[in-house]
């Protein structure tokens, strides 16, 4: 495990004349949570669309390292290696749970589609898996053959979240998971992320305005204002010991609350 | 015993029979002649020919006979002659600039060069019945027409263009061979030229409804009637044995363009856009339609935001506009599927036995 | 007739859909674009499958053609009088003696022969379609084989009914790679579409797609390998004929709820009674078509 898993470098993204994101650099190490902070348009969402492949970036690179130890320049890619990629190798999971779901197709259908996009071809497999997730994201197993327009939101992204690591996800893309939840639901799916986090080794790049989120999940922490990263670090040092003038702001912001 | 599906061949031939009865009508009636509908019924006509994709008034007027005035089947017919015919080549584009107007109009300057040409419109017409045509009315008195006709009149939108003030049309969408939707399969996404081409085919109705809902907010382009022409151009084809273009025949066709929300940024100064529409004969709804649908799908190109309205998805619009196609697909239910649904009674069955016995089992 | 070439079409275009043929063929189950003409029946109507069919048709051909099976349903009719009147060929019921055979919606019962050509009628060629009705994407669904949506359809079904409901346009993967929608034949004849010896065409002309099955390719219907797929059998023999292998049509023959269960392959079922097979309710004595 001495190769990093991901290295970004002076990563830009424009829109027009303006600045999605620039001069943003990073190394991402297996079994490493790096959170990504900041007001919305500072630029952490537009970061994280330009590492999975969904945004072409204008410049910098993106260098990704799969399980066979190649590496792959996540901006050259063409569609079939980006699609694979997200197949194979990585997760997304939405803010948004409708994003990442089937609405219509059952929580266990839901779950077990990426199992079957690899191909597995064993139903009983395909559903004891399915199972299996739905009783770690603590979704009560007769609700297998219900349809995720019936649950809750929290159950929803609880859904979500089983969809992407059921498949062994190398590296996964969080983008807002506790946003749009109310704070007792918001509470819950942290600590069920943060037992998965530390039990799966999980690596992850998490986007979020939510300090929370990042105090809990993230081993490293990037601090974005205007496109830029201002701050970053280990996530204690950072929030205990702020630096940059809008990192003090953001951490005092929310220690008034 | 099992006759249900026997005998088809008889059916057909004693359906064909009656058919022809029914087209025929009372044969105390004097029979239409295809003259009284080529020059009476020519707004009938006219959509034959557009729909058709063939610019022939007297077969479309024959199709319409045989078709008992159901457009869609009349076009149908002319479609299917048309695919029979040779492809010599194509013309060179047609100068609509200097077209023979017999109706001219725009809504957006109160005088353009040129002037504006009222001619034979329903616009200002009473929708009431005139039940003196139903007496048989006598012959309407000649209408006083204007100074000649053909007289040059510049499009309205040159002026605006003159000043930069509207986007320029694309030269790189101006191919030497146009596309040809007939002859290749529709590929996505479509350059403008085969999408226009398709919107000239498309079916009226469905081009109207969906222009129709941009105008209700469903893709809307704040669409102005730039100009409005209808008349008569020359057509012109290039014989490579003679090295220059000579005119083969003289069609009448409807043409709008239409001059449409700007675009701009700090960088691009604000420009109007616009969209195009033209059809064979006298179809200025159907004109009309065309450059609002037309406009609404230059979404991407444009820069602007995809609001997922239908008349801005155009592999929805491609896919079914062509009245032909849905027609046939839609009516295709009409046959037999016995097969498909027996398995479809089989499997019910069978899904209903399984429930019903477990039902029981845990009752 | 004159006024048309043989076989309607002209050769420009038969040759054009030759070419998209020989590709179809090269590649098993890819859907080929082709430039579908306007025919004089409508879409939706077997406008592919005739297209093919002229394609392929030369002089020396015997045509059959057959609509749920039978020879002898209205639109079987049409379509085998229009080659009569536009190619003048011989035309036949028997699947024996055809050369080609044009066919909507079933696959004869005899087995067919190397030198026979099977032509089906498409409606909707794309298996992904109900899925995702996007065709930009469903192409690249296809070309990165990303075919797990298409086993979430059949978990759902075996979730909800305990098996796969899917009775007829049964999907199928042809030599391990592209999933392909067989047209909307029974799920009881998925099996006689693999490793056939004769050669099968796929003609949509309003989706403007052909597709094959080369002679003795590999057709596998979709499945798990713990619900693997069974073609349905008949509950009944055929009352005319007795046959317990064929697939039958349910006819309703009086108002108090009465029905009877026949060959839905007329020439399976009148060759069979030819041969002195009789169903419980056949005539006694009845006298055969030839």
């Amino acid at each position: 495990m001495s190769a990093p898993l991901l290295e970004v470098d002076g990563l830009r993204k424009h829109y027009g004349r303006r600045i999605g994101c620039a001069e943003v650099s990073f190394t991402l190490w297996p079994g490493e949570v790096m959170g990504i902070v900041g007001e919305s348009g500072s630029g952490k969402s537009t970061l994280l669309s330009c590492l999975a492949g969904h945004l072409a970036s204008d410049g910098g690179q993106i260098l990704y390292r799969d399980r066979s130890g190649h590496a792959h320049a996540v901006a050259n890619l063409s569609e079939a290696g980006r699609r694979r990629l997200a197949r194979e190798e990585w997760a997304y999971v939405h803010q948004n749970p409708r994003d990442g779901l089937r609405m219509g197709v059952s929580a266990g259908g839901n779950v077990g589609e990426p199992l079957m996009a690899r191909g597995q071809r064993h139903f009983g497999d395909i559903r004891a898996a399915a199972l299996d997730w739905l009783e770690r994201v603590e979704i009560a197993q007769d609700r297998i053959d219900d349809v995720p327009r019936d649950f809750s939101g929290g159950m929803q992204q609880r859904l979500q979240i089983a969809r992407s690591l059921v498949n062994g996800p190398r590296l996964v893309f969080m983008d807002e998971p506790t946003g749009g939840l109310d704070v007792s639901v918001q509470a819950r799916l942290l600590d069920l992320l943060r037992g998965l986090v530390r039990d799966l080794g999980l690596s992850a790049v998490i986007v979020t305005h939510d300090l929370a989120v990042v105090r809990l999940l993230a081993d490293r922490l990037m601090v974005m204002q205007g496109g830029y990263v201002v701050e970053s670090g280990l996530t204690d040092q950072v929030l205990d010991d702020p630096q940059h003038a809008y990192t003090q702001l953001l951490v005092s912001s929310v220690l008034q609350v | 015993m099992y006759v249900a599906v026997k005998g088809g061949e008889r059916a057909i031939a004693a359906a064909h029979g009656w058919l022809d009865e029914e087209r025929r009508g009372d044969p105390a009636i004097p029979e239409l002649g295809t003259d009284q509908i080529r020059t009476q019924m020519t707004l009938a006509v006219d959509r034959v020919m557009a729909e058709g994709s063939l610019y022939d008034p007297d077969l479309a007027a024959l199709a319409l006979k045989q078709a008992r005035g159901d457009a869609i089947e009349a076009i149908f017919l002319i479609r299917a002659y048309r695919t029979t015919l040779p492809r010599f080549g194509a013309s060179i584009p047609i100068a609509t600039g200097a077209m023979a107007c017999e109706r001219r109009i725009s809504a957006i300057f109160k005088d353009a060069p040129g002037g504006q040409v009222l001619g034979p419109t329903f616009d200002y017409t009473h929708r009431l019945l005139d039940f003196a045509l139903m007496a048989g009315g006598e012959a309407p008195s000649s209408a006083p027409q204007s100074e000649p006709r053909d007289a040059a009149k510049p499009h309205v939108t040159e002026i605006l263009a003159r000043e930069d003030l509207i986007q320029a049309e694309s030269e790189h969408d101006e191919v030497d061979t146009p596309p040809d939707l007939t002859r290749a399969p529709l590929s996505l996404p479509a350059s403008r030229a085969l999408r226009l081409q398709a919107l000239a085919r498309g079916d009226e109705g469905f081009l109207l409804s969906l222009a129709y809902s941009t105008q209700r907010g469903y893709g809307r382009n704040h669409p102005f009637v730039g100009e409005l022409r209808v008349g008569t151009v020359a057509v012109e084809m290039e014989i490579p044995e003679l090295g220059f273009a000579v005119e083969i025949g003289e069609i009448v066709v409807s043409e709008c363009e239409s001059v449409n929300q700007f675009t701009g940024s700090k960088t691009q100064p604000a420009q109007f856009t616009r969209g195009y529409g033209l059809v064979f004969g006298r179809g200025e709804r159907k004109a009309i339609s065309m450059a609002l649908v037309d406009r609404a799908l230059r979404w991407k190109e444009l820069g602007e935001e995809n609001t997922g309205a239908p008349a801005q998805d155009e592999e929805f619009v491609l896919a079914h506009a062509d009245n032909i196609q849905a027609s046939g697909f839609l009516e295709h239910i009409k046959l037999p599927h016995y097969v498909d649904f027996q398995a479809e009674l089989e499997l019910i069955r069978k899904l209903r036995s399984e429930a019903l016995a477990h039902l029981g089992a845990d009752a | 007739m004159s006024g048309y070439n043989f076989a309607y079409l002209d050769e420009q275009t038969k040759r054009m859909i030759r070419r998209a043929l020989l590709k179809a063929v090269a590649i098993p189950g890819y859907q080929v674009p082709f430039a579908s003409r306007e025919m004089p029946m409508p879409y939706g109507w077997g406008t592919g499958g005739v297209q093919v069919t002229a394609a392929c048709l030369v002089p020396e051909d015997t045509l059959k053609v057959i609509d749920q099976g039978a020879d002898d349903t209205t639109n079987a009719v049409s379509i085998r009088a229009f080659f009569a009147r536009v190619a003048d060929i011989a035309t036949t019921e028997h699947t024996r003696d055809a050369s080609v055979i044009q066919t909507r919606h079933r696959i004869p019962e005899a087995p067919l022969r190397e030198d026979q050509i099977l032509v089906f009628q498409v409606p909707i060629p794309e298996p992904l379609r109900f899925l995702e009705p996007r065709e930009t994407e469903t192409r690249k669904m296809h070309a990165l084989e990303e075919y797990g949506l298409m086993h979430v359809r059949l978990y759902e079904d075996i979730a909800r009914h305990g098996e796969i409901a899917k009775s007829y346009a049964y999907p199928v993967r042809v030599e391990g790679r592209y999933v392909m929608d067989p047209s909307p034949i029974p799920k009881f004849d998925n099996p006689k579409l693999d490793d056939c010896p004769a050669l099968q065409l796929f003609g949509a002309g309003r989706e403007q797609r052909i597709y094959a099955l080369p002679p003795y390719t590999r057709v596998e219907s979709l499945d798990f390998e713990d619900y693997p797929f069974k073609a349905s059998r008949p509950d009944h023999p055929c009352a005319l004929c007795g046959a317990r292998d064929s697939y039958l049509d349910e006819v309703v023959i009086d108002d108090a709820g009465g029905r009877m269960f026949v060959c839905s392959d007329t020439d399976y079922c009148n060759d069979r009674r030819a041969a002195g097979h009789r169903g419980e309710m056949a005539a006694p004595f009845e006298e055969m078509p030839e």
